[in-house]
């Protein structure tokens, strides 16, 4: 399959090279040629659905937020001198598969030494959140949801914890599971130590070391190997914020529009899926991701987990390698592990945790 | 987060101000909340940026806030991701000020029983200057 005549490009934006910009900040000038390339294309902000960026020190969703973007495509790239012509294939990549329809391509930022500031302190978060102390990890932000999720919809401790509980189960029939063997029981869960409220240790995620990976071929090629192909039939991606405060929503995450693209693209549902990985920073997330990928509806989470059997067993299968809360979170490649832990249950591969029947499963990350 | 600024005599995180973020801080300095407002669409902008995001006008003039607000959301943080925080403050409480103007600010919320905090609750702010060169915005109940 070839990109050729796929793609073009429709605008530019440049900002003029200066040794010095004593007056500008990096994501600022960065921002400037996006919004350069944006007009010249005559478009619109709202018509921005694809951002690829490298900026030194920043993060793609931090150009995002700093832009008023919520893209359902966006891309880091960083590959050095290639950073420019290698974003400008992967944007022809995605407007090719339909994920986006106007991609913004910005790489740049200020000098380093000189003008960018180097001193902890001065980026965005540091500068505005640090100085008031958040939770460790990304503990305090997930509190601040659930207090929130439990003012709007209701939400007990059990109920966070019925999460943990169930994906321990999981975890017994993973040989590979961090916890494997160790009881856990609601009364655990909603005794051990507060992190931050209304989170407590074991609704947080245990940092490993680890790896996970996963070979990928095209479909034609697909039969050739010695496992059964498991198929990517629907994608969907959305950045909604940076910072918490810039989030659209406390109580409804980006999952609601990223689920929903991927089902478009699959042609099929939330009622079509006979097994669900997510992912699991704090029992939390489970229970948001569970509502906006639709297999709950909107406030009805807690109620559902704490009558419905969602391990390997049950009705649902949710985290069925025991979630990152029971597996281990071996840093970015814990998001990894529901990819490797899906595939090996549609292989029929996963052992003593095995689901029953598996034609479609659904991963978030 | 990663490594902010510490001074000896304040063992907690300090802002760095930037150029564009410079006057957020001086303002404070001053005891004086101030948030860009964008000329073009009237949006206000917060944290401060080059451009509004919204029309993406340039166009950002510095408007002093009321300073009230309401608690959009909270967590009592029992362990901080900084060392002098957890020493020195936990519990404490983090939290999201919805400012009765529109934007939102990070914070903390003080003089008020960990127990009795409320989202939606109303606050105000107070200026704490924690150093001779930084202020922080926070917050206490209305009346508190």
């Amino acid at each position: 399959m070839s990109l050729r005549g796929t793609a073009a490009i429709i605008g530019v934006g440049s900002v003029k090279p200066e040794r010095r910009m004593p007056d500008r900040s990096g994501i600022g000038v960065a921002a400037e040629a996006g919004i350069k390339a944006v007009r010249d294309a005559g478009l619109r902000r709202e018509d921005i659905d694809g951002l690829i960026t490298q900026m030194p020190g920043e993060t793609p969703t931090a150009l995002a937020e700093y832009l008023g973007l919520r893209p359902t495509w966006s891309h880091g790239v960083v590959m050095e001198g290639a950073t420019g012509t290698t974003s400008v294939t992967l944007a022809a990549m995605a407007l090719d598969a339909g994920l986006a329809k106007n991609v913004l391509v910005v790489i740049g930022g200020l000098a380093p030494g000189g003008d960018m500031p180097t001193e902890g302190g001065s980026r965005l978060r540091e500068q505005f959140d640090a100085p008031f102390g958040p939770a460790s990890g990304a503990t305090g932000w997930y509190a601040m949801i659930a207090n929130r999720y439990a003012y709007e919809y209701g939400l007990t401790d059990e109920q966070r914890a019925s999460v943990a509980v169930q994906q321990r189960e999981n975890a017994h029939g993973n040989p590979n599971a961090i916890f494997r063997g160790i009881p856990l029981t609601i009364e655990d869960v909603v005794t051990s130590r507060m992190i931050s409220t209304p989170l407590r240790l074991l609704e947080c995620v245990m940092p490993t070391g680890g790896a996970e990976a996963v070979l990928m071929t095209s479909a034609d090629r697909a039969r050739s190997g010695p496992q059964e192909p498991v198929y990517l039939l629907g994608s969907g991606m959305a950045v909604d914020h940076y910072t918490l405060g810039g989030a659209s929503t406390l109580t409804t995450s980006p999952v609601a529009i990223s689920a929903r693209r991927a089902f478009e693209m699959a042609g099929l549902g939330p009622r079509d899926m006979d097994m669900v990985s997510l992912y699991d920073c704090y029992t939390i997330t489970v229970l948001i991701s569970l509502e906006d990928a639709g297999f709950v509806p909107k406030g009805e989470a807690g109620a559902f987990v704490e009558s419905t059997d969602i391990t390997y067993k049950g009705e649902l299968p949710v985290n069925t390698h025991g979630g990152q809360l029971s597996y281990g979170q071996p840093m970015v490649a814990g998001g990894m592990s529901h990819v490797t832990e899906s595939v090996l249950q549609m292989q029929g591969r996963a052992g003593e945790r095995q689901v029953e029947k598996l034609d479609y499963c659904f991963v978030n990350g | 987060m990663g490594a902010a600024a510490v001074s000896e005599e304040y063992p907690f995180p300090l802002p760095t101000p930037g150029v564009i973020t410079g006057p957020f801080w001086d303002g404070l300095r001053e005891h004086r909340l101030l948030v860009q407002r964008c000329l073009t669409g009237g949006h206000l902008v917060h944290y401060p940026r080059e451009f509004c995001p919204v029309c993406y006008s340039p166009d950002l003039e510095w408007e002093e806030m009321s300073g009230r607000g309401r608690v959009h959301a909270f967590t009592v943080v029992h362990r901080a991701v900084h060392p002098a925080f957890q020493q020195e403050k936990a519990p404490y409480v983090f939290a999201l000020i919805r400012l009765d103007e529109g934007p939102i600010l990070t914070s903390n919320v003080e003089g008020v029983a960990l127990d009795e905090m409320r989202i939606e609750m109303p606050v105000e702010v107070y200026f704490d200057d924690v150093t001779e060169q930084v202020t922080l915005p926070k917050f206490r109940p209305v009346g508190g």
